[in-house]
């Protein structure tokens, strides 16, 4: 029970630090506030996101491109040779869900700029779609083509790295976005990056790489 | 310092999830621990709310819930499956189950 | 300010619950769940510490930006992860991987 004691130990010494510095938490709010009309978007979270602290979310997207690069190293997606049995039910459901599912994903990304939301919100709505898909096992889903699922990855990455590059070009600083184009930059990047991340989680959910017709050698 | 009836609420909530963290922290059967897990999820999004962050709340139900939790039931199936190191990852001969389910379905015969 | 000082220390307490965890059982799910716990209490922590209350003004926005990064972030180190443990299962076949809870340094219990 020595771990329980130092755990203690650990939890009373962060917790008074906690207590003592909670008096004096200034905040970055009226920072935000004073910067909010240059950044392009109307919500500051998003302002945040993708503005002020662009890079972060830059490098974010590649970690998920890296996350989906070594799940796909390690294994195959595992591929049932016998059908499953899927109820009714799940399939009219998955019928009526799916294409609402992007509806609502497409709308969140939308209103990011204005309200809650954004890409990262709209991506995980996507990626649960993408999950129900998987799940329910459709006839289409095997026969996708590996270049569209690939295209579909780097999209999201490569279009905030062009935009990010571009903006180098322009104005000497990556990601300073030119006067008057930062909304429709934001807009742009948003979009790409929800259908990326969308398909990201989807495929960290498959488990493996998809079956291709490239033969590996003592990949297992 | 000010009280009001959300201070409750905020009692209530925090006590809710210290409970259903360490239930979902030290059940027996994993199997329950992330079905716990979903339900933490969904209550981390409401405790969003609270703090008036709508957009980490939107995040959180959406990840936490509905990708983390499958994550997770995927994983445990695959783990059961190739329990013994005799089948392979990713292939699923028999979509039944593991031999212990078999086993037990026997023993109650 | 006592909505901050709460929430922080459930926060806190969440974060030592899971580091407990993690240290103590050894299948690989428990632990990664653990972790997940742990994550989820320092982003409470710190969504805790930029709160103010309705009308007072408005929120830290920066605070809230780092939490939707860290969760998208711990979304996918969860399941790569996942895929690791699985891996492991496959090609080393422990004795421990079985499902049945087991405390270090102790005699393997049935559950």
């Amino acid at each position: 029970m020595l771990f329980l004691f130092l755990v203690f130990c650990l939890t009373v010494a962060l917790g008074t630090i906690l207590c003592s510095s909670s008096g004096s938490i200034s905040g970055l709010a009226s920072a935000v506030a004073r910067l909010q009309e240059q950044s392009g978007v109307e919500s500051p979270v998003t302002a945040v996101l993708l503005n002020f602290r662009g890079y972060d979310t830059l490098l974010e997207v590649m970690v998920l491109l890296l996350a989906v690069i070594s799940v796909w190293s390690l294994t195959k997606a595992p591929v049932s040779r016998q059908k499953a049995e899927i109820s009714p039910v799940q399939m009219g459901v998955v019928r009526l869900l799916a294409p609402v599912m992007c509806l609502v994903a497409a709308y969140l990304v939308w209103q990011g700029s204005h309200l809650a939301g954004g890409a990262f919100q709209g991506g995980a709505i996507l990626g649960a779609a993408g999950v129900l898909l998987l799940v329910s096992e459709l006839d289409w889903i095997r026969t996708v083509p590996a270049f569209a699922i690939r295209i579909g990855l780097i999209l999201g990455p490569v279009v905030f790295t062009g935009t990010a590059l571009g903006c180098l070009f322009y104005s000497g600083e990556l990601l300073a976005y030119p006067e008057g184009m930062a909304g429709w930059l934001i807009l742009l990047i948003e979009t790409a990056c929800a259908l990326s991340i969308g398909l990201t989680l989807a495929l960290l959910f498959g488990g493996g790489r998809p079956e291709d017709d490239v033969p590996e050698g003592d990949i297992p | 310092m000010t009280y009001s009836i959300l201070t409750l609420f905020d009692i209530i909530l925090v006590l809710t999830l210290l409970w259903l963290g360490w239930q979902l922290l030290s059940s027996e059967d994993i199997f329950k621990a992330v079905i716990l897990f979903i339900s933490f999820g969904l209550l981390m999004a409401l405790a969003w709310v609270r703090m008036r962050a709508p957009d980490v709340a939107l995040a959180e139900a959406a990840l936490g819930a509905g990708l983390t939790g499958p994550l997770f039931l995927s994983a445990l199936r695959r783990m059961n499956r190739t329990r013994k190191g005799e089948r392979r990852l990713d292939s699923d001969e028999n979509r039944e189950g593991d031999e212990g389910k078999s086993s037990e379905q026997s023993q109650a015969l | 300010m006592i909505t901050t000082l709460l929430y922080s220390l459930t926060g806190l307490i969440l974060f030592a619950m899971g580091l407990f965890t993690l240290i103590i059982h050894s299948h690989p799910l428990r632990k990664i769940l653990a972790v997940n716990v742990m994550a989820t209490g320092i982003f409470l922590i710190l969504v805790a510490t930029a709160y103010i209350p309705l009308g007072q003004g408005e929120v830290d926005p920066v605070p809230h930006a780092m939490v939707l990064t860290g969760i998208v972030v711990s979304v996918s180190v969860t399941a790569l992860a996942l895929i690791m443990a699985c891996r492991v299962q496959e090609t080393s076949n422990l004795a421990i991987l079985k499902g049945k809870k087991k405390v270090k340094n102790t005699q393997e219990t049935e559950t």
